[in-house]
This record gives structure tokens, sequence and C-alpha cells, in this order.
């Protein structure tokens, strides 16, 4: 399955199609499309790197990637940003709203163009959603591509 | 008679296409083909999600449906043994 057109066309697509979902993901809480999109998009794009190299070549790539880690690290990240609203208000209160922390810009009231450094929690949760979304589907292609051409052998 | 608006030529074309690509994936003998004749099912319906103002869906429909079902398919394919995949 590695012709030459195949490795030709993921060498110009895969890098835009992961900007994009990353793009995807930060953006979610102004345009269309939030972490699990975004995640989606990524994986897609892994999806294509994996099955246009060899066996070896991604074995040896994706060895070291921390896909269970950071699937553990989006659950966990998506649950403690939720728990930071109960410091004194409800579950997923969006306690950094407005506070002038990171992603807690003030919101100018009326019509405008979308401003990323606002949206509270909302970013983060998004944030924490595409790297479960991205570790699970990449780790679900990897495991196809690994053990079915392990058996092969 | 009123005339039709783009919105209705646009609904009635993506119906066609998504008719026409469902019932070539079902009769094609070749699997790849008839995967990626489900590609190309799942991408007309993104298109028909974007025009009924849902971008959401149409990204993770795009996303899922067009990108990685049809890796984990052709994965699979490749590794079943059949004398109507012609490789």
């Amino acid at each position: 399955m590695t012709t030459t057109i195949i490795k030709t066309t993921t060498r110009l697509l895969a890098p835009l199609i992961l900007v994009f979902g990353l793009y995807i993901i930060l953006h979610g809480h102004l345009t269309p499309g939030g972490g699990f999109q975004g995640g989606a998009v990524v994986a897609s794009g892994l999806a294509l790197l994996i099955v246009a190299h060899e066996h070896k070549k991604v074995k040896e790539l994706f060895e070291r990637a921390p896909l269970s880690q950071l699937e553990s690290i989006g659950a966990l990240g998506f649950l403690g940003t939720g728990l930071l609203g109960l410091a004194g208000y409800t579950f997923f209160k969006n306690v950094i709203a407005n506070s002038g922390f990171l992603f807690g810009g003030k919101t100018p009231i009326g019509i405008n163009p979308g401003y990323l450094n606002t949206g509270g929690t909302l970013a983060y949760m998004n944030i924490f959603v595409g790297m479960k979304v991205l570790a699970g589907l990449t780790s679900i292609i990897l495991i196809f591509f690994l053990i079915l051409k392990e058996g092969e052998k | 008679m009123n005339f039709l608006g783009f919105f209705e030529i646009a609904q009635i074309l993506v119906g066609i296409g998504l008719l026409v690509s469902a019932i070539v994936a079902i009769r094609f003998k070749n699997l790849v083909a008839a995967v990626i004749a489900m590609a190309v099912f799942s991408l007309i319906l993104s298109l028909e999600f974007y025009l009924l103002q849902a971008p959401d869906v149409a990204i993770a429909e795009a996303g899922v449906g067009a990108g990685l079902t049809t890796a984990m398919y052709l994965l699979a394919i490749k590794n079943t043994t059949d004398e109507e995949v012609i490789e």
C-alpha cells in the first residue's frame, strides 16, 4: 500500500491536516468544531501517516509515543477543570473567565470578531478532549496496523 | 410552478449523489473500490450536513467517516484473503 503516489500525497497533505486539526481544537470556543472534531481531524492525519509508511518505520516512530499517557491526561484534566469550579461555586463553573489568567481575558459586549484569549475553562476543556480523542483514535489505527501486520509473518 | 432556488437544487443533487454512491458501494465486487465509494458517500453526507447548517457535525463526519473508517477498512481488507480482492 506504500506506492509513490500515496507517499508524495502524504508528504504534502499530512502537515496541513495536522495544523488544521490543531486550529480547530484551539479555536473551539470561537468557530465551529471543538475538541472532538479537531481530535478526529488530527487522528485522520496521523492515520494517513501510519498507512503510508512501512511497518518497521511506524513501529520505531510510535514506540515511544505517549498515547496511553495522553489519553489519561485528557480524561483527568477534563475532570480536574470541572472540579475547579467546586471552589466556592458549582461543578463546571467557569471560574477562569474574566479572571486575567491564560484564556481568561475580558469578553467585549456586543458583536465582535471573536478573541482567542477568552472563554475561560471552555478552551482548556477543548484542549483536553482533543488530546483524549487524538490518542484514542490514533491508537485504534495503530493497533489495527501493527497487530494485523505481526500476524502476517 | 415556482422556480427552485439554489438550496433546493443542491439538496436534490446531494440526494442523487448519496443514492448513487451508496448503490455503487454495495454493487462493487472489488472490496477496495467499495471502501472508496463509502468514503465518497461519507464526504457527500458531510456536504449535506454543511448545507443544513450544522458545520460541527460536518467536520466530525468528514474526519471520522471519510478519514478514519476508510483507513480501518483498508487495513482490515489488506489482511484478509479473498479471491475478490485485486491487489
